[in-house]
């Protein structure tokens, strides 16, 4: 997924999630049923599952653009740098 | 939200969470209803009543129940657990209780019932303080909830005299 369709994936479980709960609920204490409240509930964690566990394309609309390895190759990590900023932060310890 | 089992978990703690908060709120809405229960006892006769050979005495007895606890029982009611005690003072205790009875009512529709029997679990003093012995009838019940804490509550009948002489 990417990171929008990550994000997506996330408000839909909690949204889905509590909005089962809400009808759940409301269908088990006006029936006088408790079994029904569960079951509805089960039903509705079953379908949150499909729906945002499984990789589906949908949420992947804004894919990351990957550097391609050639232009990579052409601007190398700076060694230099690296090596000067090791030594003062052993010193310290 | 990055991998397959990331969502898997995230979806699992929310869903329990959420699981946890409707049973607490229905728990909480068993306040709501307030229940009406009403009952009577009769005691039809005293079939015998001796003093054991250890010195304590014992007695056996007929009664009729007849109770109605359907208002009890909501959504939330996994079973009513309901017993008889008979309830005394003795100079050695100042509350005796002894159950004579008990039963498991598991649906509104066994709560209005008659039982008519003699004394399920005997009924024996510490002692032998009950010629002409003044008790109470005291109808206990347990409510037992699908999801959270049980209560229990009584109703006291008075007014039954134990006979003066064994026979």
């Amino acid at each position: 997924m990417d990171w929008q369709g990550q994000k997506l994936a996330e408000q839909l479980m909690q949204i889905l999630l509590l909005a089962f709960a809400v009808v759940a609920f409301a269908t088990g204490y006006i029936s006088g049923s408790f079994q029904m409240m569960v079951l509805i509930y089960a039903v509705g964690v079953v379908l949150t599952t499909l729906v945002t566990v499984p990789n589906w394309p949908f949420f992947n609309r804004h894919p990351l653009k990957w550097l391609d390895p050639s232009e990579a190759e052409k601007h190398p990590k700076p060694q230099e740098a690296v090596s000067a900023k090791k030594k003062p932060a052993k010193n310290m310890i | 939200m990055h991998s397959l089992g990331f969502r898997v978990n995230a979806l699992l703690t929310l869903g329990v969470t959420v699981l946890a908060l409707m049973c607490v709120i229905a728990s909480l809405s068993d306040n709501l209803s307030v229940p009406s229960p009403s009952a009577n006892v009769q005691v039809l006769n005293f079939n015998w009543f001796q003093k054991q050979s250890e010195g304590n005495e014992e007695v056996s007895l007929t009664f009729k129940i007849a109770a109605d606890l359907q208002s009890m029982f909501t959504w939330n009611t996994k079973q009513v657990f309901v017993f008889l005690a008979a309830e005394y003072e003795t100079p050695k205790n100042s509350l005796n209780q002894v159950s004579l009875w008990d039963g498991i009512i598991p649906s509104k529709e066994h709560a209005k019932f008659l039982i008519h029997t003699t004394n399920k679990y005997r009924f024996v003093d510490q002692g032998s303080n009950l010629r002409g012995k003044e008790f109470n009838l005291t109808l206990h019940w347990h409510v037992m909830p699908k999801t959270g804490k049980m209560f229990a509550d009584k109703i006291a009948m008075t007014g039954y005299r134990m006979p003066k002489e064994y026979r």
